[in-house]
């Protein structure tokens, strides 16, 4: 049997209604659940990211992927292993006021990418970032303290090496000088 | 409206005009070259009906009985001619009865514009009357779908549609209008679509890719050839002609590759798959190098993928990057057009004989024949069987006729023994599998193809999915001739309980109405025949009809298709018996 990992899909598309439905829609088909999703503009204007982040064989992402592409809209499909990336997530704990000067708490602020971004008569919120294991962690500390609210973000993620999405973006959107500069770093293989 | 600007590149600008956005659905229509529809009125798409009554002179549509007659037909008229096939249908239940089409149309990439009206876009979202979300229903059947909520939008939508529709890998397109858009005034001019941005219709040949694929197939002592479907799509007929014939590769179709080169070719050595035929099944565990030629290695051509082909390099010429190593791992995937690709390796391929390896093909064809062939073209019982009626069509059509066929026992029968000398002459729901498709398919096949004579196979239990569109032929007029091959089961479902369920016949046993009176209650005219001296005679009133023609053919209940590869098992085991 072939080895299940994770595998960041990141998928460009226009910029229209309708794409997640389509993009969920392979996914949906294969029976493979999607792990963590976000969505945001990309380098390009009128480009839209998609990062997926899903735990199957490299087979069966190989054919998945081009399978997102062969969509009409989409105008690259790349995947990328956790070892090709650079990725983080955000969460935010909503805390009773209380324990605002709990001791713990402050040094636990003080060792992560954590900070207190609002404090109110009730609650204060944290803000914390870093690795799924890093919120994770944070969890696990913050929990003890009646968490009222907890949230955490998708995968975003961006690829040591280089994707050839640059070239077809430079070729769409001529404008967008913000894409990567092809020496700069190795190439990516497409699939095919 | 400005992003779909940005993202599409438009060519011959047509002087603006003022008008409404249904009668702008019709103009457009009329730029794409299509002046046929078929479709069912209602509701949510009455403003586009009044134009059509409007423009009747210019475009004609056809009222079927119900949706999926509509898109069947439609898919029937596109398979025939190569052209994209138009559908009209209402909102909700209009929408969702086409949905067996459009993902009929999707898996046999057959070219399709589906329109349906949708409520006012104030009421999305709303459930309204006849409201239903037919975007995100045809989303994962459709190649692009696209909701038109304003009337200035429809003129670049369609565009892009019809782009979308035909190019590359062909498929079906929907685009939902909402009554307001139909309503609304737009200045209407037309740019027909030459590029999307995001979407690569061909890939670009790779010509070392191409010089691979020749010296594996220089090299080869037992190559075979199985094409497909892309052959038609990229009216490549010619080229791959050529190809085999300066090769001397044996050549096997799948099912929908049926017609791409007659069936008499010295070169074509029959079918491949679940029912197909015995030696290029078997051989496919043989030959040394197997070239597939845009086909997809669906699992009922493939059977059992652990046992398949293994011994041989495997080369893929197909337009789709999704379909290489998707179900079987090639040595060579050669992207492109099957017309550019054959072009460019017939440069590097040797002129080839392969006589010796042709013999085994002969040689088990030789055990087919004994086996089941002969059986069932001569049989002995005193039932008749479906192979005799194919070919009783054949002997009176010289194989030039197009067969429709449905889905079932007689489908499979059709495709082993229906001769073909045409290309686009087998019509037939291949990955879809849709019982109740002929009729409706014949019938847009007749009006794609007037001249040439359109013979629909259908089973007893298909033909009565789709039976109220002899409705339409009533009012048509359409000349299509109806063969029903009833045995008074739904055959295939019942070969399979006989072989694998112990005879367990659950619910395939089939009460049958007098299907000749039905067909004379539309006017049609309508014989049954039921012994093996009446046939022919019966075959040959059928042909000689100018008009719509309905036979029944009472056929032996039980017997069964064979070869057949069963489900699981390697190609090389196919079942004779």
């Amino acid at each position: 049997m072939e080895e299940k990992k994770n595998y960041t899909v990141s998928v460009y598309t226009e910029n229209n209604i309708g794409i997640l439905n389509r993009l969920s829609a392979i996914f949906l088909k294969r029976h493979i659940n999607i792990e963590s999703m976000t969505v945001s503009e990309s380098e390009i204007e009128h480009v839209h990211r998609f990062t997926f982040v899903v735990i199957v064989t490299e087979t069966l992402i190989r054919k998945v992927v081009l399978q997102l592409e062969k969509q009409i809209e989409v105008i690259g499909a790349f995947f990328h292993t956790e070892e090709e990336i650079i990725y983080h997530e955000t969460a935010l704990f909503k805390i009773s006021s209380e324990h605002l000067y709990d001791e713990n708490i402050q040094n636990k602020l003080k060792f992560r990418r954590a900070h207190i971004i609002a404090i109110t008569e009730r609650y204060f919120v944290i803000e914390a970032s870093g690795l799924k294991e890093d919120i994770d962690n944070m969890y696990q500390k913050l929990k003890h303290y009646g968490l009222m609210q907890f949230v955490r973000s998708g995968r975003i993620a961006i690829s040591r090496p280089r994707m050839a999405i640059s070239d077809v973006l430079k070729e769409i959107a001529p404008e967008g000088e913000k894409s990567e500069d092809r020496s700069q770093k190795t190439e990516v293989q497409r699939i095919i | 409206m400005e992003t779909l600007k940005k993202e599409v590149q438009e060519i011959n600008t047509v002087k603006s005009v003022k008008m409404s956005g249904a009668e702008a659905v019709i103009r457009c229509l009329l730029e794409e070259g299509s002046t046929l529809a078929y479709g069912y009125p209602g509701g949510a798409i009455m403003p586009v009906y009044d134009e059509l009554y409007k423009y009747r002179e210019q475009f004609h549509h056809v009222l079927s009985r119900h949706e999926q007659g509509a898109i069947h037909s439609a898919q029937g008229f596109a398979r025939v001619t190569g052209k994209v096939g138009v559908v009209f249908a209402t909102s909700g239940p209009g929408a969702t009865n086409l949905v067996t089409g459009i993902a009929d149309a999707q898996i046999d990439s057959t070219p399709l514009i589906c329109i349906t009206g949708q409520v006012g876009s104030h009421l999305l979202g709303s459930d309204a009357f006849q409201e239903t979300d037919i975007i995100g229903i045809s989303t994962p059947v459709t190649k692009w779908n696209y909701q038109i909520t304003k009337a200035s939008e429809i003129p670049a939508v369609f565009a892009k549609a019809f782009y979308i529709a035909k190019s590359g890998r062909p498929g079906p397109v929907l685009i939902d209008i909402t009554k307001d858009a139909q309503f609304g005034e737009l200045d209407f001019s037309y740019n027909k679509c030459v590029k999307v941005r995001s979407y690569k219709a061909i890939p670009t040949l790779n010509i070392e890719k191409v010089k691979e694929a020749a010296v594996l197939i220089n090299a080869a002592k037992k190559p075979m050839i199985v094409f497909g479907q892309g052959v038609i799509l990229g009216s490549a007929e010619n080229e791959f002609k050529n190809f085999i014939e300066k090769t001397g590769i044996p050549s096997a179709c799948t099912g929908l590759g049926l017609s791409a080169l007659e069936t008499d070719h010295p070169l074509h050595v029959g079918m491949v798959g679940m029912h197909g035929n015995y030696g290029p099944n078997v051989l496919t565990n043989q030959c040394d190098v197997l070239i597939a030629i845009g086909m997809r290695f669906d699992d009922r051509v493939t059977g059992n993928l652990n046992t398949y082909a293994k011994q041989a390099k495997i080369i893929h010429f197909e337009i789709d990057p999704s379909e290489v190593d998707k179900n079987v791992k090639t040595d060579v995937a050669v992207l492109g057009t099957v017309k550019e690709s054959l072009v460019e390796v017939m440069q590097f391929v040797n002129k080839g004989n392969h006589s010796e390896w042709m013999k085994e093909f002969h040689k088990l064809y030789e055990i087919e024949k004994e086996v089941v062939i002969n059986d069932q073209l001569n049989p002995t019982k005193e039932g008749l069987t479906m192979s005799e009626v194919l070919a009783g069509i054949n002997k009176e059509t010289k194989g030039e006729a197009v067969i429709v066929s449905d889905v079932g026992q007689h489908q499979m029968i059709a495709w082993r023994y229906a001769k073909f000398t045409k290309t686009r002459s087998n019509i037939t729901s291949g990955g879809l599998g849709t019982m109740g498709f002929a009729l409706p398919a014949a019938i847009g096949a007749k009006m794609g193809a007037p001249d040439r004579e359109v013979i629909a196979i259908i089973g007893d239990g298909g033909y009565q999915m789709t039976i109220q569109e002899l409705g339409t032929i009533l009012q048509t007029k359409a000349a299509v001739k109806i063969v029903v091959l009833n045995n008074s089961f739904l055959g295939m479902v019942r070969q399979w309980q006989e072989l694998f369920f112990d005879r367990r016949y659950a619910s395939t046993v089939m009460t049958n109405p007098d299907f000749v009176k039905i067909a004379e209650g539309y006017s049609i005219e309508a014989n049954r025949v039921s012994k093996r001296e009446d046939l022919a005679d019966a075959i040959k009133k059928m042909t000689d009809s100018k008009e719509a023609y309905f036979l029944e053919v009472v056929i032996e209940p039980e017997s069964n298709v064979f070869p057949m590869i069963p489900t699981g098992a390697s190609v090389s085991d196919i079942r004779l018996t």
